[in-house]
C-alpha cells in the first residue's frame, strides 16, 4: 500500500480518528504522518530526533526544506556543527546554546511557546545567578549617581559592588 | 544489594496499589533532566570523560541522607539484566543499547533512579504508585537538590535548565501519569477523549503498542511543554486533565456495570479462566486479559486479588525477566509456558492470601 498522501513512499503508519463519531483511517508514510502528526488524535510514536529534524528543516509558512545559511557554523567549545545539530536532534554541549542562540530562540518558541524559563532556580549556584542580577542592577544605580555627580552615594555603591564581587569569588 | 538483589526484588514501590485514583491511575513519574558544567553532553563524551562524570555523581550521590542508592555500572552487567531494568522502567529502553559510560543509581525501594549518561548527564526520577505527582515531585526536587549541592549544574538565566535536546530545556521537568483505561477503550471513547490532549499541550502514548491498539489499554499521559511554565503549573495542568479522564474512565465503567453487567462479567471471568488455566500465553494476550481481570477487581465482580498482583505480573511476564529467572534465554515458546506458570501461580496465590486475613 502506498502512502495517500504523497503516494510515493509505502505506507508504514496507520492511524485511526475519530471525527465527530466518524472514524477515519489513514495510511501515510513516515514523512508524511510527522507532518500530519500536529492534528492527529493519538499519535503515532516518532523518534525524537526525527521531530525535531523536522522542526529544524520545515519552514512552517511553506512547508519546504530550509537550509540555514550558516550551517557549517560549528560550537567553539564542544566543535559540534549547527548541521549535525539539526540531524542528531542533540545539541553538543551547554555552550551550544549561546553559540547557536539566534537559531535556537524561534526554535524554543515553537517547541515550548516561551522562550523565557519560570521554573526552579539551583540553590547554590541560583544565588549566583541572584548576586549577579544584584551587581548589575547595582551598576546601572552607580552610572546613575555619576552622571548626577552625586559621587557620595555613587561611592557608596562602588563599595557595595566590590564587597559582593568579593563574595562571588570567594 | 546489587543487581541480582535489584532484579529479585520484583515488587518496586510504584507497583503497590496504592495511592490516589488507583482503579484508574497505576503510577505518577516524574522525570528531570540535568547537566553538568565543564562537560559536553553524553552524544560528545569521551569514555575517559564519562568515567570521571560517572565519579562525581557518584560521591554526590553517596551523601544522601535517606538511605543508599546502588550504582549500577551498565557495562558491568549482562544484556539481559539491562534489559530486566528496562523492564522494570528503571531504565529507558534506548539507554541500554550502548551500556558503555553509563550507570544508574536505584534506591532501596526502587522508587527514584538516577540514570547517568543518558540523553543528559542526569536524569533523576521518581515514580510513585497512584496519582501522586506532588509527591514524585517532591521526591525529584529533592535528589535535584541533593545533586545540585555538591554538583555544578548547567542554567542559563533565560532559558533555564540547559539539556541535550531542546524539547526539554526549561524546567527539564517530564511528568507523567500512567492510566488504565479498559472501558473507554471498550465504549470506543478512547481516542475522542485523548485526542484532545495535544491541544492542552499534553501527549499520550500507549505503554505497550499505540493508539487504540496500545495493548493491556495502559496509556502514560505526559507533559509536553517544558519551557516558560513553572514546575506547578506543569503538574497542576497535567493532575487536572488527568482527574477528568479519571471521570471519563469511571462513567464509562459505570454505564457499562449497568447496561451490559452480563457480557462484563463474562469477559472478566473468562479472562481469568484463561489465565489461571491456559499453558501457553503470549505476552500480548497477557496484557490483554490482565487488564480484563483487573477491570472485573476494580468494578468489584471478583473480590479476593490483591490490586498489585497486577502491576507486578505487567513487568514480571515481560520477555527480559522471564528468561532471567528461567537462568538462559529462552525462545517465545517457552517464554509463553513459563508466563502462564507464573500468572497461574501468582493469581492463585494473590486469591489464597487474601482469604487467609
Ligand atoms: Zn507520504
Ligand atoms: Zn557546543
Amino acid at each position: 500500500m502506498y502512502c495517500e498522501e504523497c503516494k510515493r513512499k509505502p505506507a508504514t503508519v496507520h492511524v485511526t480518528k475519530i471525527i465527530d463519531g466518524k472514524k477515519h483511517e489513514s495510511h501515510l508514510c513516515a514523512t508524511c504522518a510527522q507532518k500530519d502528526q500536529m492534528d492527529v488524535g493519538v499519535q503515532p510514536s516518532f523518534a525524537i530526533p526525527n521531530f525535531l529534524a523536522a522542526l529544524f528543516n520545515l519552514n512552517p509558512e511553506i512547508a519546504a526544506p530550509f537550509v540555514p545559511d550558516n550551517a557549517d557554523d560549528t560550537c567553539k567549545k564542544c566543535g559540534v556543527s549547527f548541521n549535525k545539530i539539526t540531524q542528531t536532534g542533540r545539541l553538543g554541549c551547554n555552550q551550544c546554546y549561546q553559540e547557536f542562540s539566534d537559531r535556537l530562540e524561534p526554535l524554543l518558541r515553537r517547541i515550548h511557546g516561551s522562550g523565557q524559563h519560570l521554573g526552579k532556580v539551583p540553590q547554590r549556584r541560583g544565588g549566583l545567578i541572584r548576586q549577579k542580577h544584584e551587581i548589575s542592577q547595582l551598576r546601572v544605580n552607580l552610572q546613575q549617581f555619576v552622571a548626577r555627580e552625586e559621587f557620595e552615594q555613587a561611592a557608596v555603591i562602588r563599595d557595595e559592588i566590590r564587597k559582593l564581587e568579593q563574595g562571588l569569588e570567594g | 544489594m546489587s543487581i541480582e538483589s535489584i532484579i529479585q526484588k520484583t515488587v518496586s514501590h510504584w507497583m503497590q496499589a496504592s495511592g490516589r485514583l488507583n482503579d484508574v491511575v497505576i503510577s505518577s513519574r516524574i522525570r528531570l533532566a540535568r547537566n553538568l558544567e565543564g562537560y559536553p553532553f553524553p552524544l560528545e563524551l569521551s569514555e575517559s570523560q564519562a568515567l570521571e562524570l560517572i565519579n562525581q555523581v557518584k560521591e554526590a550521590v553517596a551523601k544522601a541522607p535517606d538511605g543508599p542508592f546502588e550504582y549500577v555500572s551498565l557495562s558491568e552487567i549482562s544484556p539481559l539484566e539491562r534489559h530486566v531494568l528496562v523492564e522494570k522502567h528503571l531504565v529507558s529502553p534506548q539507554y541500554v543499547e550502548n551500556p558503555m559510560g553509563r550507570g544508574v543509581a536505584i534506591n532501596d525501594d526502587q522508587s527514584i533512579s538516577i540514570m547517568v549518561n543518558e540523553e543528559d548527564h542526569l536524569r533523576i526520577q521518581c515514580f510513585l504508585p497512584g496519582f501522586n505527582l506532588e509527591e514524585a515531585w517532591d521526591c525529584a526536587a529533592k535528589v535535584d537538590d541533593l545533586l545540585e549541592a555538591s554538583l555544578d549544574i548547567a542554567f542559563d538565566e533565560k532559558i533555564g535548565f540547559l539539556t541535550a535536546c531542546p524539547t526539554n530545556v526549561g524546567t527539564g521537568l517530564r511528568a507523567s501519569a500512567m492510566v488504565h483505561l479498559p472501558a473507554l477503550v471498550m465504549t470506543n471513547q478512547v481516542n475522542r477523549v485523548l485526542g484532545s490532549l495535544p491541544q492542552l499541550g499534553l501527549t499520550v502514548r500507549g505503554l505497550f503498542g499505540e493508539g487504540s491498539d496500545a495493548m493491556g489499554n495502559l496509556f502514560q499521559i505526559s507533559n509536553q511543554v517544558t519551557l516558560g511554565k513553572t514546575e506547578e503549573d506543569i503538574l497542576a495542568n497535567l493532575s487536572a486533565v488527568t482527574s477528568q479522564i479519571v471521570d471519563k474512565e469511571r462513567e464509562a465503567r459505570q454505564s457499562l456495570s449497568e447496561g451490559a453487567k452480563e457480557q462484563l462479567e463474562d469477559r472478566v471471568w473468562r479472562a481469568y479462566g484463561l489465565l489461571t488455566n491456559a499453558r501457553l500465553i503470549p505476552g500480548q494476550e497477557a496484557l490483554k486479559l490482565l487488564s480484563d481481570v483487573r477491570l472485573g477487581a476494580d468494578l468489584g465482580f471478583i473480590s479476593n486479588l490483591e490490586l498489585e498482583v497486577f502491576n507486578e505480573l505487567i513487568v514480571s511476564t515481560g520477555p527480559a525477566h522471564l528468561q532471567y529467572f528461567a537462568g538462559q534465554e529462552i525462545n517465545s515458546m517457552a517464554r509463553a509456558g513459563q508466563r502462564a506458570i507464573l500468572i497461574r501461580s501468582r493469581l492463585i496465590n494473590a486469591d489464597r492470601e487474601e482469604q487467609r486475613c
